[in-house]
């Protein structure tokens, strides 16, 4: 379906990833937005405050980011497309009702600028530490989906997606940013509306006296009703059955958290998304997302002009990860470059995959800055020996 | 025992539907609180003001957090969210927001709404927001095994205060009266007509209102202190609480084992957070302005 023209300011603008990325949000149909101020991410919210007034959209400043994120879930269960923004110490306090929102199977984005951590870290410095915690931050089996942004164009085309699979697969989904991106300004074109695909919530079509809210539909996926239709529906934290009802038992749990699961694993190769360049022949492959992603194209060029064949896989979506292209590549390859803003998460990930058929390598950096491309010029051309 | 099988039926014996049967999921029963536990009194209080207020339950929500009081969502047949610990009322907000032409009631405890959740409950007091709340005060963690709560009177036994809780409790209708609320009451579970006339009342208010229901937990509270059985509690409900419509919230502050002040304390009218956010954003927008549609924010089909 084309999106709301009244959310969509078609043009050529001149705008910071931040801003960006509440303009996606908005062209997505995202009508409510509930936050708590916190450096990097705050310019997304205030965007939002100015623009939502004229397009039927409301935004809350909340208490705290616990209650941003559970605003957040409930105001989903009417059927208004919700977000919320934040940031390390935020993203903390909101996994308690990111959890709820995967059991719930509650569509929703959360987006979070990294910035360098841990505990309050480095408020106005870039980090990418945050990407593990997107996938495990909450406690329990739960999958959901995650996506990174090199450039303010894409903090818009990508927050996009984010609202279209967050519906498609009822998950909150992860749109991690970063503080480089986030405060990066660089041209954005933004796309008549007739031109904006978005995935609208769909609303059961079952007679109330026969819809159950976790029966499912084939695909892993339960039909939605939104609270005011007549339902009557109940929906709980606790492990439920097909009635939404609390049941504690092990046969429940392994059917309810199972499909949580299942949902997302199982359509990996639909949600999957990277950019691949030159891996044919290529000796190493450097995998990055985000910033870091534009940083390792220098020190990917000095490594070429110092002979190294070097091809690039670059997350979109981070998770689900690209498990099976890691492996097809794994055999071709001496090894993976991983450099990131962190101590070593998605190396971790590549390991994994890469199974020791090719090493995996770390390009490590704490955070407050990007990588010096000349250091992952030289993991690359050690890789390549 | 017997086990209410359909609700219709008890073994051979035909009995009337219950008069509150259409509000409650009857294929959850029996349902999980102790005998002469008082939630389920006020779960018929609140059913029955819903009844004679005559709304559509088609368009009422209930929210609950965690606890005994927190399993209430779970029992009504209403579009019904159990929630995360203390968050019930930040996720109404969401859902009043979402679709301002529904009811949202908060249902739960005192544990989860003044202690984890105290926060988000003087902030909702503060916005005026549109939620009709009704804790149900037991004086204690009943779900967990009877530890102190912020409710705890002075000198009141729990399992984390084996040796008397020393800590001061809060007086509930003065922390909400003072940040906002615009409707408070206080009623225990003896005041069956009169809690229902308040609610009754509350719901035809607007903005943040607030009922406090004084709830006998004879499992845990009365056994941990030695004062008897649920029945006990209702006798001594009977005996010391004390109605006092319009009482100044400071003098309400509720003591071990003695007077329990009871009454519509405030009832006033003032702009609600919808009101007040509408009436901003039209002086200063005029014609620019789109409020977010009553029915809710989901965007329609533009093929």
């Amino acid at each position: 379906m084309k999106t709301d023209p009244a959310g969509v300011l078609t043009g050529a603008h001149y705008l910071d990833g931040d801003f960006a990325c509440g303009e996606g949000a908005m062209a997505a149909g995202c009508r409510f937005v509930a936050g708590y101020p916190i450096t990097p991410s705050t310019e997304v919210v205030e965007r939002i405050a100015r623009r939502f007034p004229t397009m039927g959209g409301t935004f809350i400043q909340m208490e705290d980011e616990l209650a941003s994120m559970a605003a957040v879930v409930g105001a989903s269960w009417t059927g208004t497309k919700s977000m919320t923004v934040t940031s390390g110490p935020g993203f903390s306090l909101m996994m308690e009702n990111i959890g709820l929102g995967a059991m719930m199977e509650t569509p929703c984005v959360v987006v979070n600028v990294q910035r360098g951590g841990p505990s309050t870290g480095l408020p106005t410095m870039v980090g990418q530490a945050d990407m593990m915690q997107a996938r495990w931050g909450s406690h329990g089996d739960y999958e959901i989906i995650a996506l990174s942004p090199q450039s303010p164009q894409e903090a818009f085309d990508l927050t996009i997606v984010a609202f279209n699979l967050s519906e498609t697969y009822r998950v909150p989904v992860m749109f991690m940013m970063d503080e480089c991106v986030g405060h990066m300004t660089e041209k954005v074109v933004i796309p008549p509306a007739e031109r904006i695909e978005i995935v609208p919530r769909k609303l059961t079509d079952k007679p109330t006296s026969e819809y159950l809210p976790y029966a499912t539909n084939g695909n892993n996926v339960p039909e939605f009703a939104r609270a005011g239709d007549g339902y009557r529906f109940h929906t709980t934290g606790l492990t439920h059955d097909e009635r939404g009802y609390p049941m504690m038992s092990a046969d429940c749990q392994a059917k309810c958290v199972r499909r949580l699961v299942d949902k997302i694993r199982g359509n990996a190769d639909k949600i999957v998304r990277f950019d691949e360049e030159n891996t044919d022949g290529a000796d190493v492959i450097v995998v990055a997302y985000g910033i870091t992603a534009r940083v390792a194209r220098m020190g990917i060029d000095l490594a070429r002009k110092r002979g190294a064949k070097v091809g690039v896989i670059r997350l979109v979506v981070v998770w689900p990860f690209p498990e099976k292209r890691i492996r097809e590549l794994a055999p071709r390859v001496k090894a993976f470059v991983v450099p990131e803003i962190n101590c070593g998460q998605i190396v971790l990930e590549v390991e994994r995959c890469a199974a020791g058929q090719a090493a995996a390598v770390s390009v490590p950096h704490a955070g407050g800055g990007v990588h010096d491309p000349m250091d992952i010029c030289n993991a690359i051309l050690g890789a390549a020996k | 025992m017997s086990k209410v099988e359909d609700g219709t039926e008890r073994g051979n014996i035909p009995v009337r539907e219950h008069p509150i049967g259409p509000f409650l999921r009857m294929d959850r029963m029996p349902h999980i609180w102790c005998p002469t536990c008082g939630i389920g009194i006020v779960v018929k209080c609140y059913a029955t003001a819903l009844q004679e207020a005559e709304v559509d339950p088609d368009k009422v929500t209930i929210v609950s957090g965690i606890g005994c009081t927190g399993r209430v969502a779970g029992y009504m047949k209403l579009d019904s969210f159990h929630t995360t610990h203390g968050r019930a009322i930040p996720f109404a907000t969401g859902v009043k927001l979402g679709r301002p032409e529904l009811l949202v009631t908060v249902f739960s405890g005192d544990g989860d709404l003044s202690g984890i959740g105290g926060n988000h409950l003087i902030h909702a007091a503060r916005r005026n927001m549109d939620l009709l709340v009704i804790l149900v005060n037991n004086f204690i963690y009943g779900m967990t095994g009877g530890q102190n709560a912020p409710t705890t009177p002075e000198g009141a036994r729990t399992s984390t205060m084996p040796y008397g809780n020393f800590e001061p409790p809060f007086n509930l209708p003065h922390l909400v009266a003072s940040c906002g609320a615009t409707y408070v009451a206080r009623w225990t579970c003896l005041h069956v007509r009169q809690l229902t006339k308040s609610i009754k009342e509350a719901i035809h208010r607007k903005g943040f209102r607030f009922i406090e229901v004084i709830a006998p937990c004879s499992t845990l509270y009365a056994r941990l202190n030695k004062i008897g059985t649920g029945f006990d509690l209702m006798q001594f409900y009977h005996d010391s609480a004390e109605v006092r419509h319009d009482a100044d919230t400071r003098d309400v502050a509720i003591r071990f084992q003695d007077a329990i002040i009871c009454g519509n304390f405030v009832d006033e009218e003032k702009p609600t957070f919808l009101e007040l956010m509408t009436n901003h954003y039209k002086k200063v927008l005029g014609d620019r302005y789109v409020p977010m549609p009553a029915e809710g924010g989901m965007i329609r089909g533009q093929d």
